[in-house]
């Protein structure tokens, strides 16, 4: 009767998923900053990143469907990059008239946006990888590794640990609900309340559910001082990274830094 | 005459496959109450979810008469008063009045019945003065007793509870217990509390594993040691 939905690891033998945790983060970093340097309008980089990015979806075992619907959550990130269309200055295109306002869309713009869009779009694909292959806890780790700022780190997996324990939470409340959302057998009576009524008991729940978090926030950090916590995160030293994972990590930077100064020398 | 509950070989399996019920059968008279015993995961709070549909799986269930299917289980819910284990799970509003009326505002009475009904309930489980009191800020034993009365506004037919004592101070127990022997209600009752099974419930029934593996009269099977033992209960 636990949440696991939430977590996108997915368990595999893929040579992505056996790739030390720290080298595929650093790579996924890699990668999107590259994507993101990438000059608006270098196609042929684009659809390189996006080989790329398949490649390793393919490799990882993962199937390409089920990565590519969860990039579906980019979507509406790309959106907020809409308005460039219309107001970057240059060669009209069309013209979108709402109303009394005419909107004149520009050829760099409509460049820019798509460029935009096919960015995040890959780059989404890569964080999924990273996010599907490799365990919370490695994924933890490999922040540590690039001196990610410990409290930070231990933030993220306090959080990471108590989601579970919050959505668990709050599926038993509506389940205490549910139980109580009957029907009578009185002739006459509509049920279900009003509306009014239905948010409000519906915030009452949201209300305890934040209580008993910040409760429980209580509880946990007085059992850390208990064992003698003092603000400090330790952890224990982590081990070197495999000669062969050295290998990995060059070779792929090479080439994405390779695209990248193609890129930059053709489109910039 | 219908009987109160009617399990008829219910098996249900998790998502992950692991089976929690295997072909469970029990029938509970109107106005019977049974403990439902057995250690910790024998399926005791799974099979109590079946009873009024949040779970479904393989098999019959009938409650008051009433199959659980999708179509009924509105009505289902209305006769099924469910008292989780947890009763902050349950207390989901800021007062106790307003707990105590969710059942009956949902199922759409007149203002004046749903105050007359959560007056009773919260006289019957000796609450009548917490009606502004805040849920959150009550003793466990509190909570566990407006837990009660929230469904017991609702006037069901049958009342399950998943482990009623857990968690109370021997006061509170006590009062407790003479609060469940004196409900004139069809009860079921998971618990690990053996001495309350002995001292309340005239049948129990034991599960392990998912299966039912005893079912008789209190007296005779907590007498029987071995198979107390053997499921990981004590004998009071």
């Amino acid at each position: 009767m636990h949440v696991h939905f939430l977590d996108p690891y997915r368990p595999g033998q893929s040579p992505i998923h056996k790739l030390d945790s720290r080298v595929k983060f650093v790579l996924t970093l890699a990668f999107i900053f590259a994507a993101a340097l990438t000059p608006t309008g270098a196609w042929a980089i684009y659809i390189l990143l996006l080989a790329l990015v398949l490649g390793v979806e393919v490799l990882s075992e993962l199937r390409v469907g089920y990565v590519l619907k969860r990039a579906a959550l980019a979507l509406p990130f790309i959106l907020a990059a809409l308005p460039i269309v219309f107001t970057m200055p240059g060669e009209p295109r069309f013209i979108l008239s709402i109303g009394p306002w005419a909107l004149t869309a520009s050829l760099p713009g409509l460049e820019r946006f798509i460029s935009i869009a096919i960015k995040s779009w890959v780059s989404v694909q890569a964080a999924i990888v990273l996010a599907s292959t490799t365990e919370f806890p490695d994924l933890l780790m490999a922040m540590r590794a690039v001196r990610v700022p410990r409290l930070l780190v231990s933030i993220f997996g306090l959080m990471w640990r108590y989601l579970f324990v919050l959505a668990d939470e709050a599926i038993r409340l509506m389940r205490a609900r549910l139980s109580r959302s009957g029907v009578s057998d009185q002739a006459g009576l509509k049920p279900g309340g009003s509306l009014a009524w239905r948010a409000r008991v519906t915030g009452g729940m949201a209300g305890s559910l934040f209580v008993r978090a910040f409760e429980r926030s209580d509880r946990i950090y007085m059992a850390m001082l208990a064992r003698g916590y003092d603000g400090e995160a330790r952890s224990e030293p982590l081990q070197a990274l495999s000669g062969a994972s050295w290998v990995v990590l060059a070779l792929s930077l090479f080439t994405l830094l390779a695209l990248l100064v193609f890129a930059l020398l053709f489109w910039a | 005459m219908h009987h109160s509950i009617e399990i008829d070989h219910l098996s249900f399996s998790y998502p992950d496959g692991h089976a929690a019920l295997r072909q469970v059968t029990m029938h509970i008279q109107p106005g019977e109450k049974v403990a439902l015993v057995g250690p910790n995961g024998a399926g005791k709070s799974t099979l109590i979810l079946h009873l009024n549909g949040i779970l479904t799986g393989q098999g019959e269930i009938r409650v008051a008469g009433l199959p659980v299917t999708k179509p009924n289980l509105g009505k289902v819910r209305a006769r099924v008063g469910l008292v989780f284990q947890n009763p902050d799970d349950q207390l989901f509003s800021p007062t106790v009045y307003e707990d105590v009326a969710f059942g009956p505002l949902y199922q759409g009475f007149p203002p004046a019945e749903v105050r007359q009904r959560v007056a009773e309930a919260l006289t019957v489980v000796n609450m009548r003065n917490y009606e502004k009191r805040i849920s959150h800020h009550l003793s466990a034993g509190e909570k566990k007793r407006i837990a009660i009365a929230t469904v017991l506004s609702m006037k069901p037919e049958v009342l399950v509870l998943d482990e009623p004592t857990a968690g109370l101070d021997p006061r509170a127990r006590r009062s407790l217990i003479q609060l469940l022997q004196e409900l004139p209600l069809t009860m079921l009752v998971s618990t690990h509390d053996m001495h309350m099974v002995k001292e309340i419930f005239p049948r129990m029934i034991i599960m392990d594993e998912g299966r039912i593996v005893a079912d008789g009269p209190t007296d005779l099977l907590m007498q029987n040691e071995e198979l107390l033992c053997a499921h990981g209960l004590e004998k009071p």
